[in-house]
C-alpha cells in the first residue's frame, strides 16, 4: 500500500518506512544536508534537512532525513521559518569547522557570509562537524574501530576508549564520506598513517603502486575466503591485464 | 518463607502476619532516608536498639528504621506510633531521655518537637505540622510506617492488594480501570498512562517489555530515590499491574549508578517477591508470569529519555533515536516496550486497590492524583512533598514550605528541572498541574521544585542551568550540542559584562532554533531557563547588558564590595579574609583593595555592623 503525501503542495507517492529526504530527492526537490548518506543508516546529526511538517493538526519543524513519510502530510522544504533555522544551524556549524569547504559553501548559498559565535571550546579534531558519518561507515563494514567519544560540548570523534584499535585496518573509508575532509591521512611510498596508527601498503606486485593496507587485503582475505594472491595488483594493473587477456584472444 | 500459591493463600499469610502485629502496637520509626542518614539517622537508629534492650523494651516497642518521611529539613526524623508523635533533629545523646521520659514516662520532650518558624508553636503530631497537614500523601503515605526490607510490613498494611484485584480482572479492564483514573506520566511529559498502555498492549508481538524509569538526573530532585528507598514493593506492585495489563512477562529497571541503597532496597525486594511467588512463573496462580531485572545507568542524564534509556539497556551509546516509531510499537529489542516513571509505577496500585472514580475525583479536570516535589532552595521547610494536582504554588511554598527564610523576598520558584521554567511572584497562584505550567512557560517536568529569593540573580540561574544542559546533551544534534554552548556563551557574557545591545536579539534568535529543531526533549526544553526568566526577568538581563549592573548582586564581575564608615575597625573583616586584601588600623576605617579583592563576600557576612556594601 503506497502512502500519499504531499511536498511543496506537489502530491507524491511513497512506501511506508521511506524517510521525507529520499521521497523528496527521488521527485527532484533539493534539501540540503550534511550527514546524509544514501548508504549509512540516518543518525539526524547535523539538522539541515529541516523541512515543515503538518500532520492533522500538528505541525512542526522537523529533520527530513529521519522522518518516516506518513498518510496524508503535507511537507514544506522552502518556507522563511525553515529557512531561517537551517542558517542558524550552519551559522554553529560554521564556527565549528569554519576551515570546511562543505560547511562554507552551504553556509553561503543560504545566507551566512560569517558566524557570530566563537569557536567551541573543545575542538580536537579541527573541522570535524560530529556527524558520525565516518563511524556510520566504520561500522557498515563491520570494523566498528571509531565510536563517538564524549557527550555534549566534549563529544569527539575517535578511537574507543583513546587506545589503539586492533579493528582498524586503515581502509581510509571514514575519509572517503567524510563532507568537511577533516580525518587526517598521511602516506608515505610504504606506508599509511590515519587516526594515530601506522599501516604498512601493499604494493602492486606489477607497477608497484600503493594498492590497500596489508591490515586491510588480510581483513578481506580471512573474512571473505579469498586466495592469498587477493589484491596484489592495482586497478590499473587489473584492468591492463584483463585487456591484453582480451586482445590475445584470437576471433 | 514457602511460595504463595493463590490469591486466598496470599490473604491467609497476610491476616497472619496482621495477627501478629496489630495496628495499636507501639512503634518507633526512625528515618533511615539519605537525607536523615547523613545527619545521623543511623546513629539515632542504633542508639534506640540499644536503649530498649537495655531497659527490657524490645519486645514492647517495634522498631523500624524506614524510607525517607519527607522532612528532611528537620532530620534525623522520629516517629512514634501509633499516636503519630514526631520528634525532630533528634541525636543518639537525646535517645536515653527519650525512653526515659516519654516511651517509660509518657512526657511529651518540648525541645524535640517542630516549632512553627513563624508562629513560634510547637506541633506534637506529625500531622498537625504545616508541612505535613497540608500535603496529600498517597505515594509517600507508608514512607514513614514500614521497614522497605520487610515484605510482610508491606503485606500488613495491604500490599500487593492492587496486584490481587487486577489479577482478578481481564487485562483489557485494567488498562480501562487506569485510563478512567487520568493518570498522566509522572516523569516528565504528562503522557496519558492508560493510553499509553493501550497501545502497547495493540502492538501485535510475540514479547513486549515494561520499564521502569528511575534514571532521576534533575539536580536536587530526589522523589523517585525516595520511593524505591522507602517503598521498593509499591513500585513492583505497580510494574506487576501493567506487566498484567499489557502481556509483558519481562520488566526492566533503570535505575541511577548513583543510588546504591535504592538499587539495594530494590534487589531484595525483588528477592523476597521471587521467594513468595510474586515474581516468577503463574504468579498468584493466575497464569501470568513476569520477572524484573534491574540495569544501572552511566550516569549520564539524556539516558532519562526514553529511546536513549533503551539504547543503553541494548548496550549502545545513549543517543535518542527519532520517534516514531515509539516504544510501544518498537522499543527494547525492537519490540513493543512501556516504560513509566518510578512515580507513576508507584501510584497505579492505589488506583486498582481504591479504584479509579476515588482516584480521580483529587486533583483538576486535566491532572489526576497527587505529584511528588522535591521542594528546595531558599525556602524554610525543603523536603519532599506530596500534594493534590491543582494546589497553588504559593501553598507549597508558603503554607507547606514555610515561606522565605531570614525575612527575605520570594523571587521566583523554578519548576520542572533544569529544563522547566522560572514562574515570578505574580504566578504564585497558579495551579500546579500539567497543563497550566506549560502555559505559563514552567513545566511539572519530573517534580523539582527551587525556591528562590531576592538574592537569586535570574541571569546567573540561567547559566548554572545551561551549564548542566550542555555538558549533558548527548551531543547529536548541531542544535543541542553547539546551540547549548553558544547560548551558555552569551548568558556568561551578559553576567561578565561583555554584552552588546545585539547580544540579546541574538540569545533569543538562537534559543528558538534550537527549541524547534533538536531532535528529543532534552534539547527542545533546554532553552526553557532562557525564555522563561528573559520572559518574566527580562529587565535583569538589561540592566546587566545596558547598566553594567548585577540587580541581585551576584555576578562577581558587576559588583564590587567597599567599607563605609560603620566600620568600627574591628578587623574581623581583615582576619577572615582569604586573599587578605582588607587593610586598616585597629579602630580605623578599613579598606578594600580591589585589585586584589576575589569578591567573595566572606567580609560581608562576618561583618557585625553592616559595614560592608556590595555595588
Amino acid at each position: 500500500m503506497s502512502i500519499r503525501l504531499w511536498i511543496d503542495d506537489r502530491e507524491v507517492l511513497a512506501e511506508p518506512g521511506e524517510r521525507i529526504l529520499e521521497v523528496a530527492q527521488r521527485q527532484g526537490i533539493s534539501i540540503p544536508t550534511l550527514c546524509h548518506h544514501p548508504a549509512l543508516p540516518v543518525l539526524g546529526a547535523c539538522r539541515v534537512c529541516l523541512v515543515e511538517v503538518q500532520q492533522g493538526k500538528r505541525r512542526e519543524i522537523t529533520t527530513a532525513c529521519n522522518t518516516l513519510v506518513q498518510e496524508g502530510m503535507r511537507v514544506a522544504t522552502d518556507t522563511a521559518e525553515v529557512r531561517g533555522h537551517r542558517a542558524m544551524n550552519l551559522e554553529l556549524l560554521r564556527a565549528r569547522a569554519p576551515e570546511a569547504p562543505a560547511v562554507r559553501e552551504l553556509a553561503t548559498q543560504l545566507g551566512v557570509a560569517r558566524s557570530r559565535f566563537r569557536p567551541p571550546a573543545q575542538n580536537p579534531l579541527p573541522n570535524c562537524i560530529l556527524c558520525e558519518l565516518c563511524v556510520r561507515a566504520c561500522a557498515h563494514l563491520g570494523h566498528h574501530a571509531l565510536a563517538a567519544v564524549g557527550r555534549g560540548d566534549k563529544k569527539r570523534i575517535g578511537l574507543p576508549h583513546n587506545r589503539p584499535a586492533e579493528a582498524c585496518v586503515g581502509c581510509g573509508s571514514c575519509l572517503s564520506v567524510c563532507p568537511t575532509r577533516c580525518i587526517l591521512l598521511k602516506e608515505t611510498a610504504t606506508t599509511r598513517t590515519i587516526w594515530g596508527q601506522t599501516f604498512e601498503l601493499v604494493r602492486c606486485k606489477s607497477c608497484g603502486a600503493p594498492v590497500m593496507t596489508e591490515a586491510q587485503r588480510a581483513h578481506a582475505i580471512r573474512t571473505k575466503q579469498l586466495p592469498e594472491d587477493h589484491d596484489d595488483t592495482c586497478e590499473l594493473c587489473k584492468q591492463s591485464a584483463a585487456s591484453q587477456r582480451l586482445a590475445s584472444v584470437v576471433w | 518463607m514457602a511460595r504463595i500459591a493463590n490469591a486466598a493463600a496470599l490473604a491467609a499469610y497476610r491476616k497472619q502476619q496482621r495477627a501478629l502485629r496489630p495496628a495499636e502496637r507501639k512503634a518507633i520509626a526512625v528515618c533511615a532516608g539519605t537525607g536523615c542518614k547523613a545527619f545521623g539517622g543511623l546513629e539515632v537508629f542504633e542508639a534506640f536498639r540499644a536503649a530498649l534492650d537495655a531497659h527490657g523494651l524490645a519486645k514492647t516497642w517495634d522498631l523500624r528504621a524506614t524510607g525517607c518521611h519527607g522532612f528532611c529539613e528537620r532530620g534525623p526524623l522520629v516517629l512514634f506510633f501509633p499516636e503519630g508523635r514526631l520528634y525532630q533533629r533528634v541525636k543518639p545523646e537525646d535517645v536515653e531521655e527519650i525512653v526515659t521520659r516519654t516511651l517509660l514516662g509518657g512526657e511529651v520532650l518540648e525541645r524535640l518537637l517542630y516549632q512553627d518558624p513563624v508562629t513560634g508553636a510547637r506541633h506534637e503530631k506529625e500531622h498537625d505540622i504545616p508541612f505535613y497537614r497540608h500535603q496529600r500523601r498517597l505515594v509517600l503515605a507508608q514512607n514513614g510506617q514500614i521497614d522497605p526490607t520487610s515484605l510482610d510490613d508491606y503485606l500488613v498494611l495491604g500490599g500487593y492488594g492492587g496486584l490481587v484485584k487486577a489479577l482478578g480482572m481481564d487485562p483489557a479492564a485494567v488498562v480501562a480501570e487506569v485510563k478512567r483514573a487520568g493518570l498522566r506520566g509522572r516523569g516528565g511529559a504528562g503522557f496519558p498512562t492508560g493510553v499509553k498502555w493501550e497501545i502497547c498492549r495493540a502492538a501485535q508481538a510475540d514479547q513486549r517489555y515494561v520499564i521502569c524509569n528511575a534514571d532521576e538526573g534533575d539536580p536536587g530532585a530526589f522523589m523517585d530515590r525516595s520511593v524505591i528507598e522507602g517503598n521498593p514493593h509499591l513500585v513492583l506492585e505497580g510494574m506487576l499491574i501493567g506487566a498484567y495489563a499489557i502481556g509483558a512477562s519481562q520488566g526492566h529497571v533503570y535505575i541511577r549508578q548513583e543510588y546504591p541503597l535504592a538499587v539495594e532496597r530494590l534487589e531484595l525486594a525483588l528477592a523476597q517477591a521471587r521467594a513468595l511467588g510474586l515474581l516468577g512463573q503463574d504468579i498468584l496462580g493466575s497464569g501470568f508470569s513476569f520477572d524484573v531485572h534491574v540495569s544501572r545507568g552511566g550516569g549520564a542524564f539524556v539516558c532519562g529519555e526514553e529511546s536513549a534509556m533503551i539504547a543503553s539497556l541494548e548496550g549502545r551509546r545513549g543517543v535518542p533515536r527519532r520517534r516514531p516509531p515509539y516504544p510501544a510499537a518498537q522499543g527494547l529489542h525492537g519490540k513493543p516496550t512501556n516504560i513509566n516513571n518510578v512515580e507513576t509505577w508507584a501510584t497505579v496500585p492505589i488506583i486498582l486497590e481504591k479504584g479509579a472514580d476515588w482516584f480521580a475525583a483529587i486533583g483538576t479536570a486535566g491532572s489526576k492524583g497527587t505529584k511528588i516535589f522535591s521542594l528546595v532552595g531558599k525556602v524554610n521547610n525543603t523536603g519532599l512533598v506530596e500534594v493534590p494536582m491543582g494546589i497553588t504554588l504559593r501553598e507549597i511554598v508558603e503554607v507547606i514550605g514555610g515561606g522565605i527564610p531570614g525575612g527575605k523576598a520570594f523571587k521566583a520558584v523554578q519548576t520542572g528541572g533544569p529544563s522547566g521554567g522560572c514562574l515570578p511572584a505574580e504566578k504564585l497562584d497558579v495551579a500546579v498541574d500539567f497543563d497550566s505550567l506549560v502555559r505559563e512557560g514552567a513545566m511539572m517536568g519530573s517534580g523539582g521544585m527551587i525556591v528562590m529569593d531576592e538574592d537569586t540573580c535570574m541571569v546567573d540561574v540561567a547559566r548554572y542551568f545551561l551549564g548542566f544542559l550542555k555538558f549533558e546533551s548527548c551531543g547529536n544534534c548541531t542544535s543541542c550540542r553547539d546551540g547549548l554552548e553558544q547560548l551558555h556563551a552569551l548568558v556568561t557574557d551578559i553576567a561578565e559584562g561583555r554584552a552588546t545591545s545585539g547580544t540579546l536579539d541574538l540569545l533569543e534568535e538562537l534559543a528558538e532554533t534550537i527549541r524547534a529543531t533538536s531532535l528529543c526533549a532534552l534539547g527542545t526544553t533546554a532553552v526553557n531557563p532562557v525564555q522563561s526568566t528573559l520572559r518574566y526577568f527580562r529587565h535583569e538581563y538589561e540592566a546587566h547588558i545596558r547598566d553594567g549592573r548585577c540587580p541581585a548582586k551576584v555576578c562577581k564581575a558587576l559588583i564590587h564590595f567597599s567599607i563605609n564608615d560603620k566600620c568600627t575597625g574591628c578587623t574581623l573583616c581583615a582576619k577572615n579574609c582569604p586573599q587578605k586584601c582588607i587593610t586598616g588600623e585597629r579602630k580605623a576605617l578599613h579598606v578594600i583593595d580591589q585589585a586584589r579583592c576575589i569578591k567573595c563576600g566572606i567580609c560581608r557576612d562576618v561583618c557585625k555592623f553592616a559595614a560592608v556594601d556590595v555595588q
